[in-house]
């Protein structure tokens, strides 16, 4: 039957994974089951109530069976004759064995097929076949609404969670880490659950219903069959665990070779012009090779399975039909009840490989399920629900900035900042300067309480972050960051991103004021253009702009920009920095960029290297020090000496 | 597509696939013969009561099952060898087929699009190769032979046949085209789910620092709910299928012992036949079910298959000459000769007349805004892209009229984002010279300001890289890329702004050393920060993809506007007199 094969290649087709605690993780699925144990309750009903009226199918049509053969038998008997006297005759006429297979049958001698009880006994199984066929769908039915609810419910989980989590865990788990966890992981788990579990239970109880079924009509015949079952599951079992182990180094060597056409389409021009090309095609010869070896072995090793089912039910199918054969005509038997015995034993090897295909994606799922799982346990953010009073930051002061003895570290055992102090008054600039890596974004996490100051007090307004939710300290700061993150949407949209409310007018003048109306103006959709997920369809200096005039409409009492020019081409630079300015003004500013410009007029030039604050001070006291401020400005002139 | 595709890699197969052919032939035929000696156990022996004739045909069956499970296993090698075989033979002829698309060639397909088709593309292919194989062998044999034996058991019976297979034909038919599509619309919700979700993962930031945690709860909540209900339709109707399959199966077989039935107690038919016939009917209708399914992988195979052959006919847009030119010196001199480039179709150049030589033993710089033609001049040396107009010489020789491997001999690019390759660093200093010695790597670093902190990397030059080299960081990688291209030891070195990600000290101590390593060749320097350019002997500034200046840094500060204001925003005022 054809889905033995297909449900061996869809489990092998899922990257398995091993799960480190299967009966834990098992456990804290089932959990997740609990509040549809209802329902779950009634889709067992439904599946018990189904299997028993499909199992009873067979039994039906044999007795059919056994109403035409008693006809056949029973006409060539002479009529008017009894039971008894007919067997006598033939037992005369020295036909002992025929007179033996009567002798078990319900026949009157010299009557012809009864088409009334035919009739009946077919209807009957027809109807038997239509409510196994009803309920079946029932069950599916709802375990499909089951199935969606608990998923539905663990991706929502999954992304409160995402919200939950400390800025310290996006910063130690690689992005592509987390992504997979929440995205392929879900889908993986919910591909396992939506045709693992009802075809599971489907199976078993198919299983446990034939088993009955066929011990109740011959205990000899199911004894001879249930000799071939262990030995059905044996086989797929012995199979179904080399052909993972292949399907296992499939897939390890898939992601080799995807690994290297990946590196090599991207970095195809370096590839060609530093003349790798012949060595990187040979290369992915060799890893091709090794790839095609691994699949044959998978492809091979699975496809067997079904053959393999195949062969032991044909066995079993001649030793019934042989035997069977025998003891209907010894009368111990009716044919009736051997060719449901047929029928039964055909039923028997789709459940069998059906689950052992269950059980290879169910491993799979379960490994992704700790995964997920994993991710859930993660340590969360300390909570920070808005109060119903919030306080009240003053206008006048709203742009107050004060750092006092801040102490902080990533690592408990790595000093960074140690005792840094800092009174920024409204409308002052701070710029933060330092070579690369010297940990200047450090400031800006702990400003924006990304991450929390170990000791010392931040005060926003002349109020202590700790007696703000960190929302209420976010509503004081806009940033325009190194990373132009734009999210998929239009154009006007992400202008919005900090003040969703604003009207159109507001937008427009931002956009002008951050000189983004200019290309805007030229594209195709002006305002309502979408952004792609990655925001390839726009450069990144007009991303840069896009991020600015985000933070024009924004319209904070505090502004953050990290390298914000980094990337703007050197014309939109020059307007660039007329925004800046105006931007600024009003505005307490902690700028993070190599521009010396800013530098100079900022109020306090902080200077950091290696994660630590080393000076600190405006440009003229800074310089007259003659220290790294020093050495850093008068880097930038090297060689113009000349 | 498909068919066309097949046809050219099954060719090479043609003997295994006739074995196949032949083995499956003698499995389904066996498989089809079982039930006839099932009839006759009944007919000639259990109703006559012949014993010896029970277990005779008995023997024969044994024999038959033996033989049919050994041509099924037989079949499935084949088959796995040359679905697999066939794989890998496409996937090779892609690789190698993109290795030699010039750099438009890559931008029209994207590199990710390349990757899937090498990959998942391929994928559906092999699959559904493997299954076609075998099923598709199977399946119409079956079917055929079944309904011959059926009429051959019971010609009046087999009237059935008219009905049960198109209404299971039907109805399998309908659900796929009902499902089908809205399978597709679930992935595209999925995806959507994911979409969000990545968003979040790596908007964290941005998000938080505009407080927007809870409309972007309210989006994924509103796509969450979407996906949910979608699903919910799609496995409902799903559920149909399975049950409904059976039971048309299940109540073909009662029709036949209904109108079976008559017959034998007519006495037209025996009843032996009647249950060969069940079997017969069964395993016609499993073959409809499995050609049916193998017909619903055909259309993504077919689409696959389509991607596959749009890489496979592609011709490479920059060619090798007939009759290459080989130039007689390598000194490194490139002269473009009143180039211009445009893309087709568009309305105006990304670079117009463009004249200059850099001479070897100079350092030339580009400097120019975003969209100034600064990269694509630079691509137009190694031959990313061919001047629509003009001459690139490179050595004295047009570059169109050189052997590419050559030409690229001579050429060492440093692009705009570093990228390395999985390995070791010594891997990838090697990269492009692989008999290099420790000691030349070494120099190559320590002109790129690289020593030390490869010196501190745990191995060393042995120590990891991995692919793309996000294990070091941004800085890094540049100056890693950097010394790449001077263990090459070109005759003109490419520089596309790769110093960005330096801070200004680094950048300074580069230059001066990159200054004593490349004495001999031509160096150009492509940027957009004047400290990286100012030292270099000749500026040439870019606007709009037109010259505008051209000479020292003191010589434009004076004469060229354009220059000057760049200067004057990005250094101040008073580096400008």
């Amino acid at each position: 039957m054809s889905m033995g094969p297909m449900g061996a290649m869809r489990g092998g087709a899922q990257p398995l994974g091993r799960s480190k605690d299967l009966r834990g993780t098992t456990r804290r699925l089932l959990a997740r089951l609990h509040p549809e144990r209802f329902k779950l309750a009634l889709a067992l009903v439904l599946g018990v109530t189904s299997v028993g009226f499909m199992v009873s199918g067979p039994q039906i049509l044999g007795s059919a069976t056994n109403v035409l053969f008693n006809g056949i038998i029973g006409k060539r008997l002479a009529p008017g004759t009894t039971k008894a006297q007919a067997i006598r005759q033939l037992r005369e006429h020295g036909e002992s064995q025929i007179a033996a297979m009567v002798s078990g049958m319900h026949l009157t001698p010299g009557v012809g097929v009864n088409i009334d009880e035919l009739g009946r006994v077919l209807g009957l199984c027809a109807l038997v076949y239509l409510a196994g066929a009803a309920f079946n769908y029932l069950q599916g039915f709802t375990m499909a609404g089951l199935t969606q609810r608990v998923m539905s419910n663990l991706r929502r989980d999954v992304e409160e969670k995402l919200s939950r989590l400390p800025l310290r865990y996006f910063d130690s788990h690689s992005h592509g880490d987390v992504l997979s966890r929440v995205t392929n992981d879900i889908d993986n788990l919910t591909t396992t659950i939506q045709q693992g579990l009802s075809q599971l239970i489907t199976s078993f109880l198919t299983i446990a219903g034939v088993m009955g079924m066929m011990f109740w009509i011959s205990p000899l015949l199911a004894v001879v069959s249930v000799v071939t079952i262990p030995l059905a599951l044996v086989v797929t079992y012995f199979i179904a665990k080399r052909s993972q182990v292949q399907f296992g180094r499939q897939w390890e060597r898939t992601g080799t070779l995807n690994g290297l056409v990946e590196e090599t389409h991207t970095g195809h021009e370096l590839v060609q012009v530093f003349g790798r090309s012949e060595a990187t095609v040979a290369e992915f010869r060799e890893q091709n090779t090794q790839l095609y070896e691994a699949s044959f072995r998978a492809q091979f090793l699975s496809g067997i399975i079904q053959p393999s089912m195949q062969f032991i039910a044909n066995i079993n199918y001649v030793v019934i039909a042989v035997l069977g054969g025998y003891r209907v005509a010894s009368g111990l038997l009716s044919l009736g009840a051997v060719t449901a015995f047929i029928q039964y034993s055909r039923q028997f090897t789709m459940p069998i490989t059906q689950i052992a295909s269950q059980m290879n994606l169910l491993q799979s799922g379960v490994a992704s399920a700790e995964r997920v799982f994993e991710f859930l346990d993660a340590e969360e953010e300390s909570p920070n629900e808005d109060r119903d009073s919030p306080v009240a930051l003053k206008a006048s002061a709203a742009g107050q900035v004060t750092l006092e003895n801040v102490c902080f570290r990533y690592e408990a055992d790595e000093p960074l900042i140690e005792d840094f102090s800092l009174d920024v008054a409204a409308g002052d600039t701070v710029a933060i300067v330092g070579p690369t890596g010297a940990g200047k974004t450090t400031i800006v996490n702990l400003l924006v309480r990304f991450y929390e100051i170990d000791a010392g007090h931040i005060l926003l307004g002349g109020v202590d972050y700790a007696e703000l939710t960190r929302d209420e300290v976010r509503r004081a700061y806009a940033m325009v960051l190194q990373d132009t993150w734009m999210f998929a949407g239009s154009i006007g949209d992400n202008i919005r991103y900090g003040r969703p409310e604003a009207s159109d007018d507001e937008v427009l003048e931002a956009a002008k004021a951050a000189h983004v109306d200019g290309f805007v103006r030229t594209l195709s959709d002006g305002y309502a253009t979408l952004i792609d997920q990655d925001a390839t369809n726009l450069s990144s200096g007009q991303k840069q702009l896009l991020t600015i005039a985000r933070a024009f409409l924004a319209n904070r009492s505090v502004l953050i920009l990290d390298e914000a020019t980094s990337n703007v081409d050197t014309r939109t630079e020059v307007l660039i920095q007329e925004a800046m300015a105006s931007l600024r003004k009003g505005r307490t500013s902690f700028v993070i960029a190599h521009r010396l410009s800013t530098i100079r007029d900022a109020n306090v030039i902080v200077v950091m290297d290696q994660g630590r604050i080393v000076e600190q001070g405006s440009h003229e006291v800074l310089m007259a020090k003659r220290g790294l401020y020093f050495d850093l400005y008068n880097s930038q002139f090297a060689g113009v000496a000349t | 597509m498909l068919t066309r595709l097949l046809r050219t890699y099954l060719r090479p197969y043609r003997r295994p696939i006739t074995i196949l052919v032949v083995l499956l032939v003698a499995q389904t035929v066996g498989n089809l013969y079982l039930p006839n000696l099932n009839a006759d156990i009944i007919n000639n022996g259990v109703i006559t009561g012949n014993l010896h004739y029970i277990l005779d045909t008995g023997f024969d069956m044994i024999a038959i099952t033996v033989l049919v499970g050994a041509c099924a296993v037989i079949a499935i090698y084949y088959a796995s060898r040359v679905a697999m075989g066939v794989g890998a033979e496409i996937r090779e002829a892609l690789f190698t087929r993109v290795q030699l698309f010039s750099a438009r060639d890559m931008n029209r397909f994207g590199t990710a699009s390349l990757i899937t088709r090498n990959t998942n593309d391929v994928q559906q292919i092999q699959l559904f190769l493997q299954m076609a194989l075998t099923m598709m062998v199977i399946a119409p044999i079956m079917c055929v032979g079944g309904i011959i034996l059926a009429i051959h058991e019971g010609a009046q019976l087999s009237t059935l046949l008219l009905v049960a297979v198109p209404v299971m034909t039907v109805f399998i038919g309908i659900v796929m085209v009902k499902v089908i599509p809205q399978f597709r619309s679930m992935q595209t919700k999925i995806d959507r789910i994911n979409e969000v979700l990545r968003e979040q993962i790596t908007g964290v930031r941005v998000i938080r620092a505009f407080v927007r945690s809870h409309s972007e709860a309210d989006r994924f909540a509103v796509a969450n709910e979407d996906l949910t209900s979608t699903a919910l339709r799609v496995n409902r109707v799903f559920a149909l299928m399975l049950p409904t399959m059976m039971m048309i199966l299940n109540l073909s077989s009662v029709a036949v012992l209904w109108f079976g039935g008559r017959l034998v107690s007519e006495g037209s038919m025996p009843i032996g036949n009647l249950t060969a016939f069940l079997t017969y009917i069964l395993q016609i209708l499993l073959s409809v079910m499995m050609a049916v399914m193998v017909a619903i992988l055909l259309p993504r195979a077919a689409a696959s298959a389509e991607r596959v052959q749009e890489v496979l006919l592609t011709v490479p847009e920059v060619s090798n000459p007939p009759h290459p030119v080989r130039p007689l010196s390598q000194s490194g001199a490139v002269t473009f000769d009143s180039v211009s480039f445009e893309y087709p179709g568009s309305e105006r150049p990304v670079v117009e007349e463009l004249s200059f030589t850099f001479e070897p033993g100079e350092t030339s710089a580009i400097i120019g805004g975003t969209g100034s033609g600064k990269t694509t001049l630079l691509n137009l040396i190694p031959r990313f892209f061919d001047a629509s107009s003009g001459r690139v010489l490179v050595n004295g020789v047009d570059v169109r009229d050189q052997d590419q491997e050559t030409l690229w001999v001579s050429l060492g690019i440093v692009p705009q984002a570093a990228y390395l390759f999985s390995g070791t660093v010594a891997s990838n200093l090697r990269f492009g010279r692989p008999d290099a010695s420790d000691e030349e790597l070494w120099r190559a670093l320590e002109i790129a300001q690289a020593k030390d902190f490869v010196a501190a990397m745990p191995g060393a030059l042995e120590a990891p890289i991995d692919q793309g080299g996000t294990n070091v960081s941004g800085g890094q990688r540049q100056r890693l890329s950097i010394a790449r291209a001077l263990v090459k030891r070109p005759s003109v070195y490419l520089f596309d702004d790769c110093f960005s990600a330096l801070d200004a000290s680094t950048d300074a101590r580069l230059r001066l050393a990159l200054k004593e390593g490349t004495t001999n060749a031509s160096v150009v320097i492509v940027a957009q920060r004047v400290s990286t350019v100012m030292h270099a002997e000749r500026i040439i500034v870019l606007d709009d993809g037109r010259i505008v200046g051209s000479g020292t840094h003191r010589e434009l500060v004076q004469r060229c506007a354009p220059y000057r204001e760049i200067v004057v925003s990005q250094l101040g005022e008073g580096a400008a007199k």
